[in-house]
């Protein structure tokens, strides 16, 4: 089912950035065997100034990856109709295997590009450019997962058949169709809402201390929590949330609260989440390179207004989860 | 102020047309000073202030600039001293047409972020100060040749730096313009600005402003 | 306000001053970039007004149509078929109902011929759909004759004409009372041509046919989900299909953007020197350029976008008209409803924005790392 207006335009930006990527990929590769910061040499300036074109490069797959995201949850929800039993997104995802890890590699390729730039951000503000080699192998291995999400979604989109009637009218169900699980697997309300809520609050307090008092410890902890508290996050939209904002019992959709039905409630749960994880994430990862003389002061700087981000991101995420549960008018737990 | 050090640089390195235009400088140039490079043209003087101005890098060398070592800094860095540290007057003046005289002189600042009222208004004392006043609302290419040099000039000074960079600064000017331009040098000396400047103009060179010349040909310093 | 956002503005307020500077040469690009957006734009507000034409129409339509296959062929409803279904859990209601299609010479056009209770069209009386009462010049209390297929002429009356809401699917429809309709195809009386049924409960309908099928087993239940599936399939072909078709003129599109962004002026060349050496970092001038890059796209992106959306539901999508609509010889000249969707914006933000921005950064970047020295040295 590939002649669709939103999968072309899918596949178009999944195989662009590839290709650029991989287009870019013997000028990394000359980065990393001849870059030398103390030599003035042309080959050296050559080097330096390519360095501008990977930087602007990325930022501008991290953009289109988070708006290819978007695309994507917001295709499947329309393409549910094609499909028997599809309610929702998660139903057009289910159609086949490839569904879920389509989505999943995409959201990967977000949160690594986002760390890639926070690593390449600290390096441009050092004097000598440490970490410009750990940079580009980096980068390197970014291809592949780039590569991974193209195929999985070429894999997805070419396998997506639709139940449409075959000949000029036919009947379908008679073939005895296999239904797709239109719901997402969920945990029960009560465990979910303690993972939750633990997983924010020890997302939040990692990134508030980290913030405050700096430290490699915290920061490595920022990022493990932020990690951590994004799953706990999706576990409990889908296992509470959600159900708090549809108002019925059963519906675990992730994706239904991006509809105008719902006053696209989704938009400002996920966009900070997304925010708050990538910058834990990248706060944890500038860590590693803590010790570099010339990043000493740099990196927690940095990270420390990354993590004042990622609090704040998990907090209004929290709070706004929170108020949905408080403003709905279904009783999930009796008290 | 400045230290230079066995500072060489080549162009088109490791082409068959590979050529230096430095063979090895060493020299200390003091502040508060004005200091004239003399020499034809193709003798490495301006490539020698491009350095000095951290518009461009040493193929090898050294380069302190108050005290720290420059040479090796990426052009990112190299940008932000000579945003804060210099300010140049090209020979061809190096204005943008099509926009204003008071645009001109504000761009410099454009990175810094400062807000545009602050912008403006200093850039209205340095009019005022160069007696350009009246032409502030003028597109640049309806300036005369004395006034766009001195629109030059004010956007030289837009970022307040320690050195100010000449590159033949009396070329395109006739005798008049040109002392009023050694007038204006001698203001900046008062204010304790440095310069630095190339010129094979005697007007210039032999003036009372000027403390100090130093003489170059073929990329070499010339004991005069 | 912060630096970095007064840095913004002062990079825009730039850029806004250097595109007036070089208006020849934007306008080109402009041009060509609107006219992108606003074929795109066309097609998909189009193909997706028409699908949520056809969604209207059907959600007033049952959610269960029985058919008899005789020999693989749809054939009559015998008069005792709906009594046979007896009662099934869930269906709500179900009535026999007639249609069939009638050719007109007179404008070479096959009508639909569909008959009504007798409170709605009264013996005699026929309501008449909206492009085939243009076409026929007919308006409320006209009179028309038809030659039936046994060539007896009937007259009636026009009571109506059909409110023009749904169009799409009304065009051809010709409605009257059961009778006439009898008469006039001189219908075995009892028959019917197919059965409708209203099913409350969505997830009954498959059930629902499932049961029926088994006990009539010489029925053919038609689904309206299916329909709607189908329906929305084809649409998302034919739009898919026009937009691969089109994606040689986005291609030439990008082209064209990269040659404009790496063929700079000398003029162009000189200025960025300048901003170098007075102090602009590289990454000032990406930034100064990427604006002029975002501004020019949300630009062309607006106008060709309202264009289009004049073009669709002011005009009637004259350029697209005969590509994606239906197969009928009765041409709706129909005002689509106008509808705007995110997905379709989003999507053609993709197939526009995208290319452009792929193909001008590698140019942006060639540009902003001039050397700081070029000045001096020229």
């Amino acid at each position: 089912m590939l002649f669709q207006p939103a999968i072309i335009a899918l596949l178009l930006a999944a195989g662009l950035a590839v290709v650029m990527l991989a287009g870019a990929a013997p000028f990394a590769v000359q980065v990393i065997r001849h870059w030398d910061i103390h030599s003035g040499s042309e080959r050296q300036l050559a080097l330096e100034r390519r360095t501008y074109l990977f930087s602007t490069l990325l930022t501008f797959v991290l953009v289109a990856q988070l708006a290819a995201l978007l695309l994507f949850v917001f295709n499947a929800d329309r393409l549910s109709v094609m499909f028997v039993g599809a309610m929702c997104a998660v139903g057009t995802l289910n159609v086949n295997a490839w569904g879920f890890p389509s989505l999943i590699a995409q959201m990967a390729v977000f949160f690594l590009a986002a760390i890639w730039l926070a690593i390449n951000h600290v390096d441009t503000l050092a004097r000598d450019y440490p970490l410009v080699r750990i940079k580009y192998v980096l980068l390197l291995l970014l291809l592949p997962v780039l590569a991974t999400n193209l195929w999985l979604e070429v894999q997805y989109f070419v396998n997506l058949k639709a139940n449409v009637i075959t000949s000029c009218c036919g009947s379908m169900f008679s073939e005895e169709s296999k239904t797709i699980t239109a719901e997402a697997t969920s945990l029960e309300p009560l465990p979910a809402l303690w993972l939750f809520y633990g997983g924010m609050l020890a997302a939040i307090a990692a990134s508030l201390w980290h913030g405050r008092r700096g430290g490699r410890a915290s920061g490595f902890l920022t990022a493990l929590t932020s990690g951590a508290g994004f799953v706990a996050a999706i576990t409990g939209v889908l296992s509470f949330v959600s159900l708090y904002i549809y108002e019925h019992p059963h519906h675990h959709c992730p994706f239904c609260i991006l509809k105008p039905e719902y006053d696209y409630q989704g938009y400002g749960l996920y966009i900070p989440l997304f925010i708050a994880t990538a910058a834990g994430l990248g706060a944890g990862a500038m860590q590693s390179f803590a010790g570099r003389p010339s990043l000493a002061t740099i990196v927690p700087r940095v990270s420390a207004r990354l993590a004042k981000l990622a609090a704040a991101g998990f907090l209004l995420f929290t709070a706004l989860s929170t108020w949905f549960i408080l403003a709905s008018n279904l009783i999930l737990i009796e008290h | 102020m400045i230290e230079l050090s066995d500072i060489k640089k080549a162009f088109n390195q490791g082409k068959p047309n590979e050529y230096w235009a430095l063979h090895g400088i060493d020299l200390a140039l003091e502040a508060g000073k004005v200091t004239a490079f003399r020499g034809p043209s193709g003798s490495g003087k301006t490539t020698l202030l491009t350095i000095v101005g951290c518009l461009s890098r040493p193929t090898s060398g050294r380069v302190r600039f108050k005290g720290e070592d420059i040479s090796g800094l990426p052009e990112r860095f190299l940008t932000d001293i000579r945003r804060q540290s210099f300010g140049f007057v090209f020979q061809q003046f190096n204005l943008i047409k099509g926009l204003s005289a008071l645009e001109n002189v504000i761009l410099p600042a454009f990175p810094t972020g400062r807000p545009r009222r602050e912008l403006i208004s200093a850039a209205d004392a340095l009019f005022d100060q160069l007696k350009l006043g009246h032409r502030s609302a003028a597109k640049v290419e309806w300036l005369s040749g004395g006034e766009q040099q001195r629109v030059a000039i004010a956007r030289a000074l837009i970022n307040d730096p320690e050195v100010i960079i000449a590159d033949e600064p009396t070329a395109n000017l006739d005798t008049a313009l040109s002392k009023e331009f050694m007038a204006i040098l001698e203001g900046f000396t008062a204010a304790g600005k440095t310069v630095l400047l190339t010129s094979h103009d005697p007007l210039v060179v032999e003036s009372s402003a000027v403390h100090r010349v130093v003489g170059m040909r073929d990329g070499r310093l010339t004991d005069d | 306000m912060s630096p970095w956002l007064e840095k913004q503005l002062h990079l825009i307020d730039f850029t806004l001053a250097s595109l007036g500077r070089r208006k020849t040469k934007n306008i080109g690009l402009l041009v060509a970039y609107t006219l992108i957006v606003f074929v795109l734009a066309s097609l998909t507000l189009f193909t997706h007004a028409l699908r949520s034409e056809a969604t209207f129409v059907l959600a007033s339509s049952p959610e269960v149509i029985l058919q008899r296959m005789v020999a693989g062929r749809h054939d009559l409803i015998p008069p005792d078929y709906i009594e046979k279904i007896g009662r099934l859990r869930g269906v709500q209601k179900k009535e026999g109902r007639l249609w069939g299609y009638y050719y007109d010479p007179v404008l070479n056009a096959n009508y639909t011929f569909m008959a009504r209770p007798a409170d709605e069209v009264k013996d005699g009386y026929i309501m008449v759909g909206n492009t085939l009462a243009r076409e026929r010049g007919l308006a409320a209390h006209n009179t028309i004759s038809f030659r039936s297929y046994s060539g007896k002429l009937f007259t009636f009356e026009v009571s109506a004409v059909l409110s023009p809401d749904s169009e799409l699917l009304s065009a051809d429809l010709v409605l009257l009372s059961e009778n006439d309709f009898r008469k006039f195809f001189e219908y075995p009386a009892g028959h019917f041509t197919d059965i409708a049924l209203s099913v409350a409960n969505p997830q009954e309908v498959r059930n629902i046919a499932a049961k029926l099928s088994s006990s009539l087993p010489d029925s053919r239940p038609i689904l309206r989900e299916e329909v709607l599936r189908t329906y929305q399939s084809v649409f998302d072909w034919r739009e898919g299909i026009v937009l691969t078709v089109l994606a040689g003129a986005i291609l030439a599109f990008a082209i064209l953007a990269w040659e404009k962004a790496s063929g700079l002026s000398a003029e162009e060349k000189r200025e960025i020197g300048i901003l170098k050496a007075i102090g602009w970092e590289t990454g000032d001038v990406i930034r100064m350029k990427s604006w002029e890059g975002l501004l020019i796209s949300l630009t062309a992106f607006l106008l060709g976008f309202i264009a289009a959306y004049v073009h669709v539901f002011h005009l009637g999508a004259a350029v697209f008209e005969p590509v994606l609509k239906g197969w009928s010889v009765l041409y709706p000249s129909f005002t689509l409803v106008p509808t705007i969707d995110g997905l379709q914006i989003a999507t053609l933000f993709f197939f526009t924005v995208f290319p452009y921005t792929a193909a001008v950064l590698v140019p942006i970047w060639r540009a902003a790392i001039t050397d700081p020295d070029a000045v001096m040295r020229a």
